[in-house]
């Protein structure tokens, strides 16, 4: 290192601002020598390095975890993950951030105080779970195993929905689909015969147009799409953002298209208007693999670009000519589907409008637009076949036709109303049922009716503050969990397993599942000793390598096509065989076969619609008690047009509270003033406002946008609850 | 060999894990920051632009901070990088106040700290945590003496520009748009 000093005077010509000032360095540098190894400390690279899967989200990375003295230090991508590729987004990075919160779940509680409380007492495990089993029982006595319904979000949960279908009961349902991508998976699936996929099977570093319809990649950091989406960005693909704020993902677009809330879908008719009435389509694409062009020709008739233009706000040439450069570069062109589809309760209808768009495109099953992936075949362990049981008590008949999982609002108005059956105990996992379901008093109604409430999670969120028993998880640096499969462009299983010790008494939840299906009699239904027990015959049984899993944190299967241009056959799981341009199956049922643009209704006067959304270092809720995080720039802001602010005397850093159209009212808020959203909405980032007082460090942080969605306008297709027909008012504080 | 670290802001999203990259790999205190993101909006609703930058020491080739040491502490480590001799640092904060980029804080132990531009992992034949880490690939560090490298590729971009131009740093820290 010592003679490299005066080799880097090789000049560059790079500019004057880059150029070597050789006078300066050399005469600084006479004395470095004898410091050289003195200045730079290497603090916290060395020790145990463990493969594993993340869980801040639900995208499951690879990781590679760091530990010193029982404490994870650092976490990186692992570089042999499909979904990492070495990297990591934030909420990844600070994993640890979990592991070690101070305020974690450390002992079985009973409750001691009125539900809500958050008064309890520390028992045993033999307690808690005796007590758990003693008044499912009961339940069950009285109303039938069906009476319980659990909720559940993550990877961890697989064994309690093992447990619960063992128990016989169906009411298990997950936020994730009613409450954020139900509508768009239906949507696509009734279009194309399969649906875009946890990842979404996207192309998009291949894809030489990318189309953004409120999607803020860059700002929801789901680890692969973002590294593709830079890539795409980097290579001068055509990126064309829809969205009414101007958002990380706009900055980077050709056009920005600030369309006014709720009239994507007629953007999107007039779109399809446009690459049909001037024959921009895929032809032979068309042709051979869907049906229904004609009468889609005829239904967008009359959505011109001057009729869109009237309802979006957008200049009508702008319109044409965004449409026919997605056809230029289709088909290696992509319309993204989105991921929290449920905004204004038609948006079953609106993601079809995206499925059919992306259908004349030529993009499923095309480079650079839906890839079709390999999946990995993991065989089960042999366990007893699950009893039967009742249909879901989630909806009445013929409500709601297309819902492909049962709806988390459902079983709570079935709590309720007891309409099909009665539902009296609930077993949550992993999911803050009071931030996750809009409509939080009815929630608390709810819950206020039930025999029993169960939660399992590792930090004390606000549903633990209502739960009867309280069971402690080791966190996902703590724990194995079920191997995970992954459908790729190569399909991969992924193993999680411990880094650390957990804290206290907290357990793996298949510790708690199978400890508590023993204690229901249900023991049969988890025969194996402990998990590396389970994991070792499930890969064995799977012809996977459970030291190679264990070793790699992933096992990657063999490359095989994924798109046409790769020799990929396409097929179509749709009752035609064929893309559905046209719905039978939807009007069947009597909904329009093709997507009807519905107006929304307006803020009323001196109101602003409320758009929520995610932030980089943000997950749900439940990533705002980490303290790593907390470090990071807070997304917790109001964001306000600069006009609007100016005309409200509203600065940046004053608080306002918010009132929406029924009245509810918001804790202050932050402002941020900003030229970066249109004057009729607020843009508020979800997951803050949290009440829990065991959650010291989020409390008092930003205000949840759940407390002023009161209003839910549900998608009668699937059950969606349309979130975004809100408008609040402002008023200063102070 | 120079050294140098090159961010391309059209990559960058702005989603700070390269300051959580770095605040876990070299032990930073809670509430200081060797790297930071800066975004910036200019323009007026709809006609609006947003530049986003990840930020750090610069490895300045007329350091501020070098000379304005007292001790010789803060001194060119002949790579390219700027460092800190700790036990020569008094934490005197003259450096601080010399450097024009806010880039060094008082470590609580006393001592004066920044971006060491990860030295002892570059040493290893590795990248920065703030690089390795990035989803996006906006950070490349590397020799700008070796023109295949790819922040030679990024040197030789019409867009490449240093922060504060005008202070006469010559910063190894540069960027593109």
């Amino acid at each position: 290192m010592s003679d490299t000093l005066f080799t880097r005077r090789r000049f560059l010509s790079v500019g004057a601002a880059m150029a070597a000032a050789t006078v300066a360095v050399q005469a600084e540098s006479l004395v470095r020598g004898r410091r050289a190894h003195a200045s730079v400390v290497d603090p916290r690279t060395d020790g145990a390095v463990v493969r594993s899967v993340c869980e801040l989200c639900f995208w499951k990375c690879g990781i590679q975890a760091h530990v010193q003295g029982g404490r994870v230090t650092k976490i990186q991508g692992n570089p042999l993950h499909p979904l990492s590729l070495g990297r990591l987004c934030p909420r990844g990075t600070g994993g640890g951030g979990l592991a070690h919160d101070p305020d974690r779940l450390t002992r079985p509680l009973v409750r001691v105080g009125p539900r809500g409380s958050e008064r309890f007492e520390a028992v045993s495990w033999e307690v808690a779970l005796g007590t758990i089993a003693e008044k499912l029982q009961e339940v069950r006595r009285r109303h039938g195993p069906e009476a319980v319904a659990m909720f559940n979000h993550g990877a961890g949960a697989s064994w309690f929905r093992h447990l619960f279908r063992a128990w016989g009961t169906n009411n298990i349902a997950a936020p994730s689909f009613a409450q954020c991508r139900g509508p768009r998976d239906v949507a696509f699936d009734l279009t194309f015969g399969a649906d875009p996929g946890s990842p979404e099977v996207l192309d998009i570093a291949a894809s030489d147009c990318l189309v953004l319809i409120g999607s803020h990649l860059g700002e929801n950091m789901h680890n692969t799409q973002v590294q593709e989406f830079a890539d795409f960005v980097a290579k001068g693909g055509d990126l064309i953002v829809v969205d009414p704020r101007h958002s990380v993902a706009a900055s980077k677009a050709r056009t920005w298209m600030p369309i006014r809330p709720g009239t994507d879908t007629a953007l999107l008719l007039a779109w399809i208007h446009v690459i049909i009435t001037e024959g921009r389509y895929q032809r032979d694409y068309i042709e051979r693999y869907a049906q229904g062009l004609d009468e889609l020709t005829a239904h967008v008739a009359t959505f011109t670009p001057e009729w869109a233009a009237a309802e979006t706000g957008l200049d009508p040439e702008l319109i044409r000519s965004t449409a026919r450069r997605m056809a230029a570069a289709a088909p290696a062109a992509l319309v993204h589907p989105g991921r929290h589809a449920t905004w204004y309760g038609d948006d079953t209808q609106r993601s079809r409008a995206i499925a059919i768009l992306d259908a004349l495109l030529g993009a499923w099953g095309h480079r650079g637009g839906f890839f079709v992936p390999a999946g990995t075949r993991i065989a089960p362990y042999p366990t007893p076949p699950y009893p039967s049981a009742r249909p879901p008590a989630d909806r009445r008949v013929d409500e709601a036709p297309f819902a492909a999982e049962p709806l988390a609002q459902g079983l709570r108005r079935a709590t309720l109303d007891g309409d099909p059956y009665p539902v009296k105990a609930w077993f949550v996992y992993g999911t803050n049922l009071i931030q996750s379901i809009p409509q939080k008093a009815e929630t608390i109604r709810a819950i206020q009716s039930l025999d029993l409430l169960v939660a399992v999670d590792v930090i004390p969120s606000e549903i633990v503050g209502y739960a009867d028993v309280v069971l402690p998880e080791a966190s996902y640096l703590e724990r194995y969990d079920d191997l995970l499969g992954l459908a790729w462009r190569r399909g991969a299983v992924s193993l999680r397993q411990p880094v650390v010790a957990p804290p206290g008494d907290a357990k793996a939840g298949w510790w708690i599942a199978k400890n508590l299906a023993e204690r229901l009699g249900l023991g049969a239904y988890f025969p194996w000793r402990d998990i590396e027990d389970y994991l070792r015959e499930r890969c064995r049984l799977s012809n996977l390598d459970f030291e190679a899993l264990k070793r790699d944190g992933v096992v990657v299967g063999p490359p095989r096509a994924s798109t046409v241009e790769e020799g990929l056959a396409l097929s179509f799981h749709t009752p035609s065989g064929k893309i559905e341009l046209s719905s039978e199956r939807m009007r069947a049922r009597g909904f329009d076969a093709m997507p009807v643009y519905r107006r929304p209704a307006d803020p009323p006067a001196g109101f602003f619609r409320l758009l929520y959304g995610r932030t980089a270092a943000q997950t749900f809720g439940r990533t705002a008690n980490n303290r790593q995080l907390g470090e990071l720039t807070h997304g917790d802001r109001l964001w306000l047009n600069a006009t609007v602010a100016e005309r409200l005397g509203v600065h940046t850093g004053d608080r306002v509270r918010m009132t929406n159209q029924d009245g509810a009212r918001s804790e202050p808020v932050e402002v941020k003033v900003t030229e970066r959203i249109r004057a009729d909405c607020v843009f508020l980032p979800h997951g803050w406002g949290h009440t829990a007082r065991g959650l010291r460090y989020a409390q008092g942080k930003g205000v949840d946008d759940g407390e002023m969605i009161t209003k839910v306008d549900v998608d009668p297709v699937m059950g969606g609850t349309g979130m975004r027909g809100n408008f609040v008012s402002l008023q200063r504080e102070g | 060999m120079r050294r140098v670290m090159i961010i391309d802001e059209s990559r960058c999203v702005g989603c700070e894990a390269c300051v959580l990259a770095c605040k876990n790999e070299n032990n930073v205190p809670e509430g200081m920051y060797r790297d930071w993101v800066v975004q910036e909006t200019r323009g007026v609703f709809p006609e609006v632009s947003l530049s986003i930058r990840s930020e750090r020491c610069n490895h300045c080739q007329s350091a501020p901070c070098v000379t304005n040491c007292p001790t010789g502490a803060s001194h060119y480590r002949g790579d390219g990088t700027v460092q800190i001799d700790r036990a020569l640092c008094t934490g005197c904060r003259a450096c601080i106040a010399a450097c024009p980029y806010g880039a060094r804080f008082v470590h609580p132990d006393g001592y004066v700290d920044k971006c060491t531009l990860c030295a002892h992992r570059l040493d290893r034949g590795e990248g920065t945590a703030c690089e390795e880490v990035c989803p996006t690939k906006a950070i490349a560090v590397g020799d700008a003496d070796d023109p295949t490298s790819e922040v030679a590729r990024r040197m030789r971009r019409a867009s490449l520009y240093v922060l504060q131009p005008e202070a006469a740093t010559l910063p190894n820290v540069a960027y593109v748009r």
